[in-house]
């Protein structure tokens, strides 16, 4: 579980984050919703130790992580996937799989892994020896998150990993969503697309400049008037 | 015909290996950093300079590999005290401390050296004459532009197939989410200069047995062919400045033939000019193909 603590985090003059609290118990996905420039990110890249906290505190499992350097959070068992896929253009498609098992060194595990990953994203695994730059969009979203799922994560944070795709390609990502917490990590899921995030989400957080405004079960959030009129554009 | 230029093409392959051992330093640093290392050139005046010293006191062999672990650490060095605090900066900060650092390089060699050329160590085995085809020439000559094969052939080994090698590709075109992997971006950095000075230090050893002397400027001029190498080849690719670096050194060697050794260095800034006005990515550049 994870368990972030009066997150507070200033970007040059900005204070970006003013005090977050956010909580990822086992089993769940959570997720965090709100407006561009909201802070969403930000967030997931200071637990990562991505961008440095001017205060707060990150728990895992009750152990302070907040001021590890990023490898070793990696080595605690939190990945991030960040937004806009960050695949890399010219590795293949399994070397950016074995870059995402970088810290790891149970060979046998690994390979073990690799067939899980491409059983969960069939279309990238007849692909293996193509460059990174040369698949879709979609498919470089399957992949990035192939490779956040190589490190062997217990927590696998999401960043945005809907944008620009096709809505059938959403759809497809969001079922993959499910399925790996369903095999066991924790996910906690960064969205623009609200309704996409809240339908699979069992809690959620609104953000706004900085600021939690709001948290609930995904269904509830889903149904709430505020969050229908600012988020789901009804 | 082959007769009268044959001497000259050998002598530019020779030299065109002595470049490409430097080269390569430069375009792995701007391939990972996206710094033009202008200490570069010092680090391997350096080399040849620390040569000189230790050759007094110890064997060859002992020293040779001295000088190779002098330049990592001087490398190295530099990165850790002059790059690395600024790895933020903005990018031209980091290029002006490079050149503080080659300034300061070169007028620590003079205030050492009082500004004297100092005769590099002859080398025996590398001083040897042999005989190819008509031409008579030194043993250095057909080592140079063997071992530069050999040890470009192991360096695209490295990072093709190894974990490192991988590494250093993902570091080399997203810092960010290469630490995200858990890859140690300082340690790639420090290999690519480790890598990059040890091959600048075999470097020098070749390239003084051929020129003996060695000043506190004697690394300005092959530095700056070496860096031209590197963008004719397509700054960041490894095989792009080895094949600038054997064809400046050809070139100039084939000037010096027809009669024109004034302009032989001149040639080499005219490529340079020419490159950037018609390909500036260079031979084998990045043709970045990101897709967002």
């Amino acid at each position: 579980m994870l368990a972030i603590r009066n997150l507070n985090v200033h970007y040059g003059g900005i204070h970006a984050l003013r005090g977050i609290d956010i909580d990822v118990p086992d089993g769940k996905i959570i997720s965090l919703i709100g407006a561009n420039g909201a802070g969403k990110s930000t967030t997931l890249k200071a637990v990562m130790g991505l961008v440095p906290k001017s205060d707060g505190h990150i728990y895992w499992d009750d152990k302070e992580i907040t001021s590890l350097k990023t490898k070793d959070i990696v080595g605690e068992g939190i990945i991030l996937c960040p937004e806009g896929r960050r695949i890399f253009p010219d590795l293949t498609v399994d070397e950016n799989i074995a870059a995402g098992a970088y810290l790891r060194k149970d060979k046998a595990e690994i390979a073990r892994d690799r067939d899980w990953v491409y059983e969960l994203f069939p279309r990238i695994a007849g692909r293996t020896w193509q460059l990174g730059a040369t698949l879709s969009g979609g498919e470089q979203q399957m992949l990035a998150v192939a490779r956040a799922l190589m490190s062997k994560p217990k927590l696998l944070m999401l960043d945005e990993p809907s944008l620009g795709l096709a809505p059938l390609v959403i759809k497809d990502i969001f079922a993959c969503i499910q399925k790996i917490r369903e095999d066991g990590v924790n996910i906690l899921l960064i969205e623009q697309n609200a309704k996409a995030a809240l339908d699979i989400s069992d809690y959620a957080y609104v953000m706004e400049t900085g600021v939690i405004t709001m948290a609930g079960p995904g269904k509830a959030l889903l149904n709430d008037p505020r969050v229908q009129q600012a988020y789901l554009g009804e | 015909m082959l007769h009268t230029w044959l001497p000259y093409i050998l002598a530019g392959i020779a030299v065109g290996g002595q470049y490409a051992l430097i080269a390569i330093g430069y375009t792995m640093v701007y391939g990972i950093l996206r710094l033009i290392n202008f200490a570069h050139g010092d680090v391997f005046m350096w080399s040849g300079l620390i040569m000189v010293y230790l050759i007094t006191v110890l064997p060859l062999w002992v020293s040779v590999i001295l000088v190779i672990i002098f330049a990592i650490v001087l490398g190295t060095t530099i990165e850790k005290v002059a790059y690395r605090p600024l790895r933020s900066a903005p990018r031209m900060s980091i290029m002006i401390s490079a050149i503080g650092v080659s300034y300061l390089l070169q007028n620590f060699a003079l205030y050492i050296t009082g500004g004297l050329t100092k005769t590099y160590p002859e080398i025996g085995f590398l001083q040897k004459t042999v005989k190819i085809g008509s031409a008579t020439t030194k043993m250095v000559t057909v080592i140079t532009p063997v071992l530069t094969i050999v040890l470009v052939f192991l360096l695209v080994m490295l990072i093709k197939h190894t974990k490192i090698g991988m590494a250093m590709r993902a570091v080399s075109r997203d810092f960010e989410t290469s630490s995200l992997m858990g890859i140690d971006i300082n340690r790639v950095i420090t290999v690519t200069f480790v890598i990059g000075c040890g091959l600048a230090a075999i470097g020098s050893v070749l390239y003084f047995s051929n020129y003996t002397g060695i000043n506190p400027m004697s690394g300005a001029m092959p530095g700056l062919k070496a860096f031209v190498a590197a963008v004719f080849g397509g700054i960041g690719s490894v095989p792009g400045a080895v094949v600038g670096a054997f064809v400046i050194g050809i070139c100039e060697n084939l000037i010096k033939g027809a009669g024109w050794t004034t302009f032989s260095d001149a040639f080499t800034f005219v490529l340079l000019i020419v490159i950037l006005m018609v390909k500036p990515t260079g031979l084998f550049g990045e043709k970045n193909i990101d897709k967002v």
